[in-house]
């Protein structure tokens, strides 16, 4: 794994004319985990899009290195084609060797058009894209929406082991999720 | 990078790809294309030195309205899905995913519509001379109607009307293209040509920036 950090000073976050919350400081580094908590619309994937730098901060500084990756609602495959070459186009951009099929549960689906598959098959699909990017930094918006119980643990086994081995992991979700020496930061705290 | 994108444009643009799970999209416009060269003379009646004197134009404004259908689900489907963001994450630049859609975008209509329009050409009675000049001129043509026609779809990506709006934003946007291009057939000129090519290659040089940016407006909005 790549040397990675995610630091972030005094951010504040506004949509339209409303303040988010604003002096958000975190720091990271390799093998932390950082549960990002708080109810519906108080800016958990705001913070995690100013994260990934897909939008810019009110105020503030978000410092990064290392790769991103990023799951959230969107899972970034062809609704028309079947699974195993919307995830291959991924594939062969990130250039990935193994993205883990079996494991999550994916291999009988691989032939199937994406938009027949169910809220929780399109997040094992995500997940794959994710562990075939081999980014250091992962940014999981709502990572547990829609799987069932067994993939909740399979997940949780996931970002522990993305953890141990030197990567950093920034979870946002509502749901309890348990990750092995992870810290807890709510945005109720920042908010205005 | 580059041929990676465009491999994966095309299986999305291209019609009749089955195997590839392609929607076949691309089949339309040019079936539309074809139903409007063939409507035209029943409309006007059998009066074949009218039909030949305006057929290439007939043939302009079809393959103009044509390139229109496709535009809605050149790039929304994209941003909706979140692969702009994927890309971004990986060092990806919108401007370089625009500029091979463009690309992608002509080769999934300009050469069928070329094909289309010798079978036009025989419906509307074109003569020999006009049907070249017609050629020549989607050949000039339809690269900057592939420009306009992406970056249409990347400015109307996250709007709710989008499909509806960019047919409007369209038609005067490829006026120049038009005048041009149809002009150099009643003065049976290939200076024209030459002029709708040079307004061409100015829409397909802007449109990665245009285009970029309006992806980029759209995601920070």
């Amino acid at each position: 794994m790549q040397e990675c950090s995610l630091t972030a000073r005094e951010l504040a976050c506004r949509r339209g004319d409303r303040l988010l919350f604003r002096g958000l400081d975190l720091s990271l580094t390799p093998g932390d985990a950082l549960h990002i908590t708080g109810s519906n619309g108080i800016g958990k994937s705001s913070l995690m899009r100013i994260l990934a730098g897909l939008m810019p901060a009110y105020a503030g500084d978000v410092v990064r290195t290392g790769a991103i990756g990023l799951v959230d609602e969107r899972p970034a495959l062809d609704e028309h084609a079947p699974l195993g070459k919307a995830l291959g186009f991924w594939q062969r951009i990130d250039g990935a060797a193994d993205n883990e099929y079996v494991r999550l549960g994916l291999a009988d689906l691989l032939d199937v058009p994406v938009r027949y598959l169910s809220t929780g098959q399109r997040k094992r699909a995500a997940f794959a894209r994710l562990l075939g990017q081999s980014a250091p930094i992962w940014l999981l918006d709502e990572p547990l929406n829609g799987l069932d119980r067994d993939a909740v643990v399979l997940v949780e086994r996931i970002v522990a082991e993305h953890c141990h081995g030197g990567g950093i992991a920034v979870i946002a979700s509502h749901q309890a999720i348990a990750v092995e020496g992870g810290q807890t930061l709510a945005i109720e705290d920042f908010a205005k | 990078m580059i041929a990676r994108l465009l491999i994966r444009d095309l299986s999305q643009l291209l019609p009749g790809g089955q195997i590839t799970g392609a929607r076949g999209g691309s089949m339309l416009p040019l079936l539309f294309f074809l139903a409007v060269a063939m409507l035209y003379p029943f409309a006007v009646g059998p009066d074949a030195p009218l039909l030949a004197k305006t057929g290439g134009g007939v043939i302009w404004v079809a393959a103009l309205l044509a390139s229109i259908l496709p535009l809605d689900r050149l790039v929304a489907p994209d941003v909706e899905q979140g692969v702009f963001d994927q890309l971004a994450l990986r060092g990806v630049s919108e401007e370089l995913v625009i500029a091979v859609r463009v690309l992608a975008h002509w080769l999934s209509f300009a050469p069928l519509l070329l094909l289309a329009s010798v079978i036009a050409a025989a419906l509307l009675n074109l003569s020999g001379d006009n049907l070249q000049l017609v050629l020549a001129g989607l050949l000039a043509g339809t690269p900057g109607l592939a420009a306009i026609g992406v970056t249409i779809a990347a400015l109307t990506a996250g709007l709710r009307t989008g499909a509806a709006l960019s047919g409007l934003l369209l038609i005067p946007l490829a006026v120049p293209i038009l005048i041009f291009g149809a002009g150099a057939l009643e003065r049976q000129d290939y200076g024209a040509i030459a002029l709708c090519g040079a307004i061409s290659l100015v829409l397909v040089a802007i449109a990665p920036f245009a285009g970029g940016a309006a992806i980029r407006a759209a995601r920070e909005g």
